[in-house]
């Protein structure tokens, strides 16, 4: 289970709150050391995000030099995973699957790290450290994403990434900072985390929800087709089995030599069986939205039910 | 030569208090370098004073901070200070600290090395990243200003055209972090012996407002004894956050309690401020309430209903695909 650094938090967040203001994602690289059986996390760097006009930027060479730099310093340059930023949510896709698997591959213990900006700023640090199943790595690897296959694995979508908790700690010398800027700031004005307003959170969040399921339908209605395809078709193969055992029969019977045998596979090619990757990732993905649409709303029933409270006295 | 002043009796006006002087004479050749150190200690002010300093407000944000002891942790064997660069963007009235990255350094009795080819690299890879973020100065870890500093400073100036020093009092030598801000000034007989006297700036922090949530987080972790604190979730969190605002109405409470009794004299600021808080509670006719929040409440059930649905549907759908 990772720990991580204070200095990491903060910088993400900080990153976060300088370059990502529009709905583009985040991204950077966490360094740290693997103990015993814990992963820490000491140190991150942002990633420059992708600009059109940039072509001859290497992001390799930019992440060399930045751990080369920080070797300098004894700051850990071990790379154990990296983070992102998310929108309201959406974060399971494909680019995300490959990376992950990538880092994973190289380093056993990598996770990824998920902050919600929206739901940090509702008043609680929304920060997940998410890692592959092995057996979701053992697919990647073998890259065969046919409905035969993951039916071999066996996996569903709540078997794709496994959540790791995540503890903060902080040195003595970070608990003085923290005793020192307690005294010297103002006490925070919002309270956020009493917000009673929803609906729009509840929107947006519907909204996206909306969306993936639309798409998983458009799949499923796909995936029905070919297999409707692929009985139509064993059905065919049967049929003219039939018929041609049946001719045979009756050539015997006048005593003509039976026709050759032709070859089945040639005549009726199998329909091509839609990849199921991109099913298992919009289900996770809904699964993921719906998460959190429950957690938000637990949350505000019980701001609700406070509220009442508060107005009974009057 | 050592001049010391007291503290008089602390008013609401501005005040300073020079407590001690310094005068340090560095090896000198020809021109004569002298630098003076000017610590203004503020004593003890009420909380309505005001140190009156000249020039902008440095606002830092706790990351840099964070930064910098983490470095100062894992300063190499030896050194007794870690020094670095400070990044952020300059405004008017303040200059605002943003980020921040250590410098490898060398410090003996009579010289001073500092990798600046290092710092430059490191400034460029920032730029990528950031492209709004300036040099606006340096820090260095450790109570005194010494001579060494100067030189520092000075090749920092090169860089920046004004650059700010912040020290950071990690061996806490006066028993507190001692975070302070300077800029350099010269002063001087012009011509003959100049000198370089750094004065102090004020400080204050800020914070986004998410840099914020995250820093209270921090602070709660300074509680526990082992100091970790794992993420908490759901309804944990809104009964922390409610536990909080009863802290918070507790003080006030005591605080009236001792109004009342004649302990405290009133305050009248402090007054209308309860009224204010008296008032925000806004009231609402029984039966409007019940209504807006029985609808709330059913817009939420509703929704929490939708999504356990579509949870159990992709499920399902998962099962029979694996038929």
């Amino acid at each position: 289970l990772p720990v991580s650094l204070p200095k990491v938090v903060l910088k993400i967040i900080k990153h976060y709150q300088e370059e990502g203001q529009g709905s583009e994602v985040v991204q950077g690289v966490l360094l740290g050391l693997v103990v015993d059986d814990r992963l820490e996390i000491t140190n991150c760097f942002p990633f420059p995000q992708h600009t059109e006009d940039d072509a001859d930027f290497d992001e390799v060479q930019y992440q060399m030099e930045m751990m080369r730099s920080l070797r300098h310093v004894n700051i850990d340059h071990l790379h154990v995973g990296w983070y992102q930023s998310t929108y309201y949510g959406s974060f399971v896709s494909r680019a995300l699957l490959d990376s992950q698997f990538s880092y994973q591959h190289a380093i056993e213990e990598s996770v990824v790290l998920i902050y919600d900006p929206i739901k940090t700023a509702q008043g609680s640090l929304s920060l997940k450290a998410y890692r592959l199943t092995p057996k979701l790595m053992e697919i990647c690897k073998e890259k065969d994403f046919t409905p035969e296959g993951l039916k071999k694995a066996n996996i569903g979508f709540e078997h794709m990434f496994e959540e790791v908790p995540i503890v903060i700690k902080n040195s003595h010398l970070i608990s003085v900072l923290m005793w020192e800027l307690e005294d010297k700031s103002t006490v925070a004005d919002k309270h956020e985390l009493l917000n009673l307003s929803s609906s729009n959170h509840l929107e947006k969040s519907l909204q996206l929800l909306m969306d993936r399921v639309d798409d998983m339908s458009q799949d499923i209605v796909k995936y029905n087709t070919y297999s409707r395809n692929l009985s139509k078709q064993q059905q065919q193969k049967h049929q003219y089995l039939q018929r041609r055992q049946q001719e045979n029969a009756q050539r015997q019977s006048r005593g003509e030599p039976p026709l050759p045998e032709e070859d089945i596979t040639k005549m009726f090619k199998p329909p091509q069986p839609p990849p199921r990757m991109d099913t298992l990732l919009i289900a996770g993905q809904i699964n993921n939205y719906c998460q959190n649409v429950k957690e938000f709303t637990s949350q505000n029933l019980g701001k609700l039910f406070m509220a009442e409270a508060l107005q009974g006295h009057n | 030569m050592v001049a010391t002043g007291k503290p008089g009796s602390a008013e609401e006006s501005s005040i300073i208090i020079i407590t001690i002087i310094i005068i340090v004479f560095c090896a000198s050749d020809g021109g004569g370098q002298v630098a003076l150190y000017v610590f203004t200690e503020a004593g003890e002010l009420s909380s309505f004073s005001k140190m009156s300093v000249f020039g902008p407000v440095v606002k830092i944000h706790p990351v840099v901070l964070a930064s910098i002891c983490d470095s100062y942790e894992r300063r190499n064997e030896g050194a007794s200070r870690v020094i670095g660069t400070l990044l952020g963007t300059i405004d008017k009235h303040s200059i605002e600290v943003t980020n921040c990255f250590s410098v490898p350094h060398n410090e003996s009795e009579d010289e001073v090395a500092v990798d600046m080819e290092f710092a430059k690299n490191m400034y460029e890879l920032h730029k990528r990243v950031s492209p709004t973020e300036v040099i606006i100065g340096w820090y260095a870890t450790g109570f005194d200003i010494t001579e060494h500093s100067v030189l520092i400073h000075e090749y920092y100036s090169r860089e920046a055209s004004n650059p700010i020093h912040l020290t950071v009092d990690s061996a806490l030598q006066s028993g507190k972090m001692n975070i302070r801000a300077y800029v350099s000034a010269q002063m001087g007989v012009p011509g003959k012996t100049v000198g370089v006297m750094f004065t102090p700036l004020s400080v204050k922090y800020v914070y986004y407002d998410t840099e914020r949530i995250g820093v209270d987080l921090l602070q709660r972790t300074r509680v526990t004894p082992s100091r970790t604190k794992g993420l908490t979730s759901d309804l944990s969190q809104v009964a922390g956050s409610a536990a909080r605002v009863q802290d918070m109405l507790t003080t006030v409470l005591a605080y009236i309690e001792d109004v009342l009794s004649g302990k405290v004299t009133a305050d009248n600021s402090v007054g209308r401020f309860l009224m204010d808080l008296v008032n925000k509670v806004p009231t609402i006719s029984a039966e409007d309430f019940e209504n807006m929040l029985n609808s709330n409440i059913n817009d939420l059930l509703m929704v929490t209903y939708l999504s356990n649905l579509t949870q159990a549907q992709i499920a399902l759908n998962e099962k029979l695909v694996l038929l």
